[in-house]
Order: structure tokens, then C-alpha cells, then sequence
């Protein structure tokens, strides 16, 4: 058995690297564990080719973007034992960390874990939603970044949030016009943000580019929908329309590809495992780790930083990461509390100066009720087992009492994902009726491994 | 459904999927190869057997699972497209008796 490591970070997007970075200065012997072949993680995917290889789309994607240059140059800079094409799919306790790489189960010990995992979409459980062609807006955004490929055809969004409007302005610079953005954007949701709008504009640069990104759409005579009642993906082998109802008039948009998006929500199956505490946040409407200002969970040799602990954005997840790693260093005895404390100050004043945007930005974008707990019982909920909104709300009044359970209920859940593009749904869905809060209903126990493996894999397992 | 920009030039790997060679650039995922190659459907729900396709292109939603050299239910957006890589996606056939 080889010595354990100081610490391990799983995931190597801002919070990691810059978590690795500060660890690394402070002299902790550290592996970083991610599953794809490059750092960067989603925000940041593939900076690296893309900046060697086609730098004309550093100004297509954006500055915000571009800005990962340097994260990931002062993580390769650093000396961590980095192992791409690693998914992490168990830690036992006292900390061990399983995980695959090309076709291979390892284990390695270490003395805490930081995990920064990140964000995913949110689930949009619409009718229609599981249709080829039909896809998240960050999927595509994902081929752009790793590829340069771009949709074709007509193409509708249709949700809210950041990330749509960025990725709407991306594709015109890539000479793509989508036919129609479709908001589902709650009715009111701009008066009701609007208080936060001066602790917003404190926030460095967020709310110019919002406006910028709108603007350029607008000026594009880019088809903004909004104010209806229903809007459901009509098609038989591939998505071909979406159908926008409001006060009696139907509009049909004809589509060859749908993106969908409705803000991002932790990436939470490696927390809930390892039985870490959560609570629902309503205005992120979402679960998140209980953490402290350190990133500390509720086990004392496990951290959390970035969107895996709460949604932040990728400039606040580098300070949480370099405050994690502060945090473990002083928990390892390398640092003591002042050296912490000092080293401390920059990144808590730039998390507080970036973290003035969030709540206009949940105000504004937070999603509205029929798109996390659809009212039509026959919207598919679970895609893997194809339970829909009906059959979960069937469960419940036949006395069903939790999420684990409705897995024996009706395998809502029991698919590959292990929930994870059903599992806030079925709280939402649970939680309206029940009429009760989403923190009584809790969420769907998650089981190791949390990510799929060959039982050959398994019997191979290489320990360090 | 969807295409290369313009400016894609450079270094391409082809794999076969379903027979038939796709080239693509390299460091493309093998869900990607399967949208650049307009190979969708590229499964069928086990359940109802209804068509489905790569999703959310990051491991989570595992609708893009296909054979990979032989393996089945691999999860295409977390593989690189290797050179002669052979995909099978699985053909669709008409739902199974719901008992």
C-alpha cells in the first residue's frame, strides 16, 4: 500500500483546478481525478484545442470563456497527479476512491476529498421532451466547444436562464440563427427580480453582457415567444415541431432541432452516495450540500466547491476551489489558522463580489412550476423507464411515501442515469401532491457505484 | 442535423457506424460522430422500444448508449472516435407486450 494523498479532487473544471493550483503552492500532495481527457470541465471544455488549433473561435465563444486559459495553464503548470479519463465511481470510508480509467478500476486512498463535480441542466420534463433532435442547450454548446459543430436547420430553444442567452448569442456568431427562442420565464419574474437589480450591477460586468447578449438577439430579429400557457415537442422518429398555445390560438413552430434549458442544478449522485447532508434551497430549487463558508460537509474529511455546492458560476467556483484547498491545508496541519485566514482574504472578497449577480439571476430565471412538475400525466418523467408525471402522482395517492419508494412503486429511477434526469422532478412532483415541503420528501438514495461498470472492470481492480 | 463549421479544417478519424464510414475531427466524442452523421435514432428505449438519441452530451443522461467495438451500451458521449472504431446502434423494432 502505497502513502495516501493529502487530497483528492474529483473534477477538474474552475473549482478543481484552481483548488489543485492552491494545493499544490501549499504542498499537498494531491490527485486530481476527471472524466474527460482534457481539464477545463464543461465550462471550459476543450480551451486547450481550441485555443491551439482554432483560436478565431476564442471571440465566437466569448470572453468568458477565453478566460479559462489561465486556470488551465497554471493547473497544467502545477504539480498534482492529474488523471484524465477518470470517473470516480465509489469512496469508502475511511476515504477510499474508486474509480475507471480506459477500461481499468483502481483505488487510492487519501486523507480528504474535495469533490467539484459541478453543474448539470436541469431537468425540462416536457411533453415531448425525449424525441431525437430534441437536446439541452449546454449539449449542444458542448459540440460547439469540442468539435465547432453546429445545429441545422430550424432550430428552437425554448426555457431560460444564462446559459440560454449566452448560447443563442454563440451560435449567431457562428453564423447560426436559431428560428425562435420560446421563454418559459415566469410571467412577473422581471418586477419581482427588479429589487435585486442594484446589488446586481456590483456585480463585475454580469448584467452589461445579459443586456448585450439580449440586444444582439433582438437586433438579429431573433422570434421571442413568451406569456403562454402550454408548449409541448410534437414528432414520430424525430422531433419536427413545437407547438407554443396561448389564450386559444395555437402556434406551430416547424423545428429539426429543440434545445432545452432551465438553469443548472449540482451535479449531486457523488455527495448523496457518500450520505453527505443536503437541504432543498428554494431559491436555487434544487438540493445542496450543507456546507460551510469552507466548503466543509458534513463529514469533516469531505469538501465541496463550486456548482456541485450551490449554484455559483464558474468565476466564484475558482475562489471557492482556492478557498477548499486553503481549508484543507489548515485541516492537515500545513497551514495554521492566520496563514489561512491571510491567504483567505482575496478570493472571499472576489466570491463576494461575483456572488452580487445570483439572486437577480435566480429571481429572474427561476423556473416556473409546470416545467419542474408538469401538470399533463402523460409528460415522461423518468426517460429511462418512461414514468411519467401520471404514474408518480398515481404512486403517491395509492400511499407511496418517498422517492426511494416509488422506485418499487413503478422503477421511476431504476434506469442507468440512477435519477438523474428524474430525481428533482419526482420531489417536485412528490412535494405539489403532498402539498408539503421538497426537503419532507427528500431525494432518491443513491447507491454506489454511481456510475455503471463491467463487472470485468471490477474483478481487475488495481489497489495502490 | 447537425454540421461542421466552415473553419473545421483539420485533423479527421473515421469510424464506422452501421457500416458506413463517418469521418470525423478528432477529439470528437462518439455521440458527436453519430449527430454529424445524421445517425438518428441512434437507440430505442428498452422499455417501449420508442427512438431515442444522444441528449445532454456529459455522462449523465445515458440516452446515447450504443455498441462500441462489440460492447454494448457504451456511453457514446463519454468515448473518443477512434480511427476504425466500428458503432452498431440498436435497431429499433416494435414495442414488447406491456404485461
Amino acid at each position: 500500500m502505497s502513502e495516501p494523498y493529502d487530497l483528492a479532487i474529483v473534477g477538474a473544471g474552475p473549482a478543481g483546478m484552481a483548488a489543485a493550483t492552491t494545493a499544490a503552492e501549499l504542498g499537498l500532495r494531491t490527485v486530481v481525478l476527471d472524466e474527460q481527457e482534457a481539464p477545463g470541465g464543461q465550462i471550459y471544455r476543450s480551451i486547450e484545442r481550441v485555443a491551439r488549433d482554432h483560436p478565431q473561435r476564442l471571440a465566437m465563444l466569448g470572453e468568458d470563456y477565453a478566460a479559462g486559459l489561465a486556470l488551465v495553464r497554471a493547473f497544467r503548470a502545477c504539480s498534482v497527479d492529474y488523471r484524465p479519463g477518470s470517473t470516480v465511481w465509489q469512496v469508502e470510508q475511511p476515504l477510499g476512491i474508486l474509480y475507471s480509467a480506459h477500461g481499468e478500476s483502481h483505488r487510492l486512498r487519501a486523507r480528504r476529498i474535495l469533490i467539484a463535480t459541478g453543474a448539470m441542466e436541469r431537468p425540462m420534463p416536457l411533453a415531448g421532451w425525449t424525441l431525437p433532435g430534441v437536446m439541452t442547450a449546454g449539449a449542444a454548446q458542448i459540440l460547439l466547444k469540442t468539435v465547432g459543430a453546429v445545429p441545422q436547420g430550424r432550430v428552437v430553444l425554448v426555457g431560460c436562464g444564462p446559459l440560454l442567452l449566452l448560447f443563442a448569442w454563440q451560435l449567431l456568431q457562428a453564423n447560426v440563427r436559431v428560428s425562435a427562442l420560446v421563454d418559459t420565464s415566469t410571467p412577473g419574474a422581471r418586477r419581482r427580480a427588479a429589487r435585486h437589480l442594484p446589488t446586481a450591477l456590483m456585480a463585475p460586468g454580469y448584467v452589461g453582457k445579459g443586456l448585450r447578449y439580449i440586444r444582439v438577439l433582438r437586433e438579429a430579429g431573433i422570434a421571442m415567444l413568451d406569456n403562454f400557457e402550454h408548449v409541448q415537442l410534437n414528432g414520430s422518429e424525430r422531433v419536427e415541431e413545437v407547438v407554443v398555445k396561448r389564450s386559444g390560438a395555437t402556434e406551430r413552430l416547424a423545428a429539426d432541432v429543440v434545445l432545452l434549458h432551465q438553469g443548472l442544478v449540482p451535479n449531486a449522485n457523488l455527495g448523496w452516495a457518500l450520505r453527505c447532508e443536503h437541504e432543498w434551497n428554494e431559491s436555487q430549487r434544487c438540493f445542496i450540500p450543507r456546507v460551510d463558508s469552507w466548503g466543509l460537509a458534513s463529514q469533516a474529511e469531505i469538501q465541496f466547491a463550486g456548482d456541485c455546492a450551490g449554484i455559483v458560476g464558474a468565476r466564484s467556483a475558482e475562489h471557492a476551489g482556492r478557498l477548499a484547498a486553503l481549508e484543507s491545508a489548515y485541516r492537515l496541519e500545513r497551514i495554521d489558522a492566520t496563514a489561512r485566514d491571510a491567504k483567505a482574504r482575496a478570493p472571499i472578497a472576489e466570491l463576494r463580489r461575483h456572488r452580487r449577480i445570483r439572486p437577480l439571476l435566480e429571481a429572474l430565471y427561476r423556473p416556473g412550476d409546470r416545467y419542474v412538475a408538469p401538470e399533463q400525466d402523460d409528460v415522461i418523467v423518468c426517460r429511462c423507464e418512461e414514468a411519467n408525471a401520471g404514474d408518480i402522482r398515481r404512486a403517491v395517492a395509492h400511499g407511496c411515501p418517498g422517492p426511494n419508494q416509488m422506485k418499487a412503486f413503478i422503477r421511476c429511477g431504476m434506469g442507468p442515469c440512477q435519477g438523474r434526469m428524474c430525481g428533482l422532478t419526482v420531489t417536485e412532483l412528490m412535494a405539489a401532491a403532498r402539498n408539503v415541503s421538497p426537503n419532507e420528501i427528500g431525494y432518491y438514495r443513491i447507491r454506489p457505484p454511481i456510475k455503471p461498470l463491467a463487472l470485468g472492470e471490477l474483478a481487475a481492480l488495481q489497489l495502490e | 442535423m447537425y454540421a461542421s463549421l466552415p473553419d473545421a479544417a483539420g485533423p479527421q478519424v473515421s469510424v464506422i457506424v452501421d457500416g458506413k464510414p463517418v469521418a470525423v475531427p478528432a477529439g470528437a466524442s462518439v455521440a458527436a460522430a453519430l449527430l454529424l452523421a445524421g445517425a438518428v435514432p441512434s437507440r430505442a428505449n428498452p422499455v417501449t422500444h420508442a427512438p431515442r438519441a444522444p441528449y445532454c452530451m456529459m455522462g449523465v443522461c445515458f440516452e446515447c448508449l450504443v455498441e462500441i467495438d462489440g460492447i454494448p451500451e457504451r456511453q457514446a458521449c463519454m468515448i473518443a472516435a477512434a480511427e476504425g472504431m466500428r458503432v452498431r446502434c440498436a435497431p429499433r423494432s416494435s414495442p414488447p407486450e406491456r404485461s
